[in-house]
């Protein structure tokens, strides 16, 4: 049995090695290769060894250096942090497997191991810290690593996408250092469960209030919420596919957890304040990803909307803040991670084997390759969340908790979305797989086809996450019940604050 | 550019600021000093050597390239906290094997710190010197 | 001195503020430099400013008495570090974003999401942007 230290260690030891390691033989593409699936893989399995030891309730803390809590910087797996962390870990081999395809796509250029690792290094420290300021320096990790690979190509679009998402990003990570320096100066202490212990008892609380509201902005920047969202369709869709697949796996959803994170351990004092806010956000971004993505022909571009609006989704857990609607969230997030991910990387076959990205200009696909037709609506459906796939568990969770909780409006919006996305899902599977094949797609058909070795590396990793998502479905109650146990430990703060302080620990005295 | 000031100076100043750039790097034990400034420091130096001679200049004077040294110091960065996880301590816990000299796992933290510091800023300077 | 630092993060961000709206990029690459430093500026404010004695223990004692905060300290260089190193990325990729794309306006730079309509506009939309660059 190994103990908390190793086990929260581990997950970022392994893409911390993969950095050194890669920058050690950047000139070897093979062995970066190498290095790249040997840390993924690491990563995968310290990730259920994590879960293993945490999927009980239990609360594992390990402190850096063996400096005190508050002082020192911790580690905290909670049930929905070690879920993260592990999903992170599947989706790594997963789209690291299918990168492999390169050559072409993603132009491998020295840095795109490196990066990719950089990024995973940057992603499960911000699931796991339980430090505010340490989650600043996680998610410019994430950050830097995510401008890298977005501007690997070089190519003008790339470029341009650069700008805007360079621009934004900074501006966001910027707002949320500013927010953290108010909050210290506010509380004296930077540790989350020493900051979740201090804020109810400060005297000014309409500034807590300010501040959670400024926590929301930076954060749902990042999470790419209604207002600010733009710079994720202005990218995305520049990217090859399996960058793309990873930034729409992991990227927006570090900005979901840490919502989630510190709206149910930090800010949940005012929730008759910022819940209404949060509603209202939910909703237009829901709506406008919808819509957004219905006037689209070229796959990512619609893909990329559908991202946003999915957001929206994963927001019902702060706004009604029950244990089902917390878990409905944390089930929605593990879904569409698994699903989102799944649909790009299924674009990027759709590109290979029908010669284009653009809906216009591809089609046939049924006809020469009916299986893939298949694995496309097994995301497609789910992602519109039609039973009984992943989609529609996590669907009915989030929907029902909002009924219960008598948010009408929420519950009607989320059920048009849901609709609205089968719209999208078909207009992809009429254009690039019904209609017929337009007659400059068959010369890539016939390469796809020539090409064993790369069909095989691009199809198993699709056919791994859709094996994933009708698990999700098919056996949904143990996913349901570990989400439902996550939500109600979320909501119950002490669960985490005695993890890391120790039950019997007097609230220490505030040093600013 | 070539300079013939920058160019004999250069031979001044490099051995110089190596050498306080170790001086600081040790100093950082218990006083102002540690890995990131001396390793700034020794950027400098080789920085002002490589300037009037060029990326090849860099790469003759290090051997290596710059990337390598990021990852070498990353190595000894990690390195520097597994002793503590093989001792069922937390990640980074200082160890210091020998009794009487303050030589533990801080100083190859130190160290590792101070050629990230070399690697990144060559890596940069490395760019701007092909152009 | 709070209420002097605090006027100053205002203006800094103002500034700050004034540069990102701006459609050179140069000018939004100066305006994220304020602004992080204005970020700087707001953790050593929110650190407290009562002492200005370097927070060293001295040697032969275990106690740090009357120096100043050293966490914003510390901070505050971890978040110049950082900044440091995405402004030195944000400016090559803004230089080579220049040269591949031949414009400094961001109003210009239409490469991943152009007007559908663009196709069928042979003259520039507006001649601002030529002046923009040429002004940089």
């Amino acid at each position: 049995m190994m103990n908390a230290d190793l086990l929260l260690t581990l997950p970022i030891l392994f893409p911390a090695l993969g950095i050194a390691l890669c920058a050690l033989f950047w000139s070897n593409k093979n062995a970066q290769r190498a290095i790249n699936l040997a840390a993924s893989i690491g990563l995968l399995g310290s990730a259920i060894a994590l879960m293993a030891a945490v999927h009980d309730g239990t609360v594992l803390v390990t402190r850096f250096g063996n400096w005190d809590a508050p002082f020192g910087i911790v580690f905290v797996a909670d049930m929905f942090a070690a879920a993260m962390v592990l999903i992170t870990g599947v989706m790594a081999v997963a789209v690291g497997v299918y990168g492999l395809a390169g050559n072409i796509e993603p132009k491998e250029n020295a840095f795109y191991h490196l990066l990719y690792q950089g990024l995973l290094l940057g992603v499960t420290g911000a699931f796991l810290t339980g430090d505010i300021f340490n989650l600043y320096v996680w998610f410019e990790i994430m950050l830097i690593s995510s401008f890298g690979l977005l501007a690997l190509g070089g190519t003008r679009d790339q470029l341009d996408a650069g700008v805007k998402y360079v621009t934004l990003n900074l501006i966001a990570t910027t707002f949320f250092l500013i927010s953290v320096a108010f909050l210290y100066g506010l509380t004296g202490t930077l540790n989350m469960a020493d900051i979740a212990r201090v804020l109810p008892t400060v005297e000014n609380q309409g500034l807590v209030t300010t501040i959670a509201v400024m926590f929301l902005m930076a954060f749902g920047a990042k999470a790419a919420v209604f207002p600010l969202f733009y710079w994720l369709p202005a990218a995305y869709h520049t990217a090859s596919a399996p960058i793309v697949a990873i930034f729409a796996a992991l990227l927006t959803k570090v900005g979901v957890y840490a919502i989630i994170r510190t709206f149910t351990l930090l800010f949940d004092g005012d929730a008759g304040y910022t819940g209404p806010i949060v509603a209202g956000i939910a909703i237009f971004t829901m709506v406008t990803g919808v819509l957004g993505a219905a006037s689209h022909f070229d796959i990512r571009r619609i893909l990329s909307f559908h991202i946003i609006s999915q957001i929206g989704y994963m927001l019902f857990g702060i706004v009604v803040a029950t244990p089902l609607a917390v878990g409905g969230s944390i089930l929605y997030v593990i879904h569409h991670i698994v699903v989102k991910a799944n649909l790009f990387l299924l674009a990027g076959v759709v590109n290979r084997a029908g010669g284009s990205f653009d809906l216009k200009k591809t089609g046939g696909l049924y006809r020469t390759m009916p299986m893939l037709g298949v694995l496309f609506l097994i995301p497609a459906l789910s992602l519109a969340g039609l039973p009984p796939l992943s989609g529609f568990w996590s669907k009915f969770t989030v929907i029902k908790a909002s009924l219960d909780a008598e948010h009408y409006i929420l519950a009607g919006a989320g059920l048009m979305v849901g609709t609205l996305t089968l719209y999208s899902m078909v207009k992809i599977w009429n254009e690039a797989f019904w209609k017929a094949a337009p007659e400059n797609a068959t010369a890539a058909m016939q390469s796809w086809q020539a090409d064993r070795r790369t069909r095989l590396i691009m199809l198993s990793p699709i056919v791994a996450l859709a094996c994933v998502t009708l698990t999700i479905g098919f056996f949904a109650e143990p996913f349901v019940d570990f989400s439902m146990r996550a939500g109600a430990q979320l909501l119950d703060q002490s669960v985490y604050i005695d993890a890391v302080f120790g039950p019997a620990e007097q609230l220490a005295e505030v040093n600013p | 550019m070539s300079s013939l000031i920058l160019t004999t100076t250069s031979r001044l100043i490099l051995p110089a600021a190596l050498i306080f750039s170790i001086y600081v790097l040790l100093r950082g034990h218990n006083e102002p000093g540690g890995g990131f400034i001396g390793g700034l420091i020794a950027a400098a130096g080789i920085a002002v050597h490589a300037i009037p001679r060029g990326r090849t200049g860099l790469i003759a004077l290090l051997r290596v390239w710059p990337k390598a040294l990021i990852g070498a110091g990353m190595l000894l960065g990690i390195a520097a906290g597994i002793p503590a996880l093989l001792l069922a301590e937390p990640f980074l816990t200082q160890q210091w094997p020998f009794a009487s000299l303050p030589i533990g796992t801080t100083l190859v933290f130190d160290v590792g710190v101070y050629l990230v510091v070399i690697g990144s800023v060559l890596t940069f300077l490395s760019y701007y010197l092909e152009n | 001195m709070e209420p002097v630092f605090a006027l100053a993060f205002g203006v800094m961000v103002a500034v700050a503020a004034y540069l990102l709206m701006s459609r050179n990029v140069l000018r939004i690459v100066l305006g994220l430099l304020v602004l992080g430093n204005a970020a700087n500026l707001s953790i050593f404010l929110a650190g407290r400013l009562d002492s200005r004695i370097p927070p060293l223990v001295p040697a032969g004692e275990t106690m740090l008495v009357g120096g100043a905060n050293p966490l914003p300290q510390a901070l505050i260089l971890t978040a110049i570090v950082i900044s440091f190193a995405l402004v030195a990325f944000t400016v090559v990729l803004f230089e080579s974003a220049h040269r591949r794309l031949g414009t400094l306006d961001a109003e210009a730079m239409r490469e991943a999401e152009p007007r559908p309509a663009e196709k069928s506009v042979t003259e520039p939309r507006r001649s601002a942007p030529a002046k923009v660059t040429e002004h940089a």
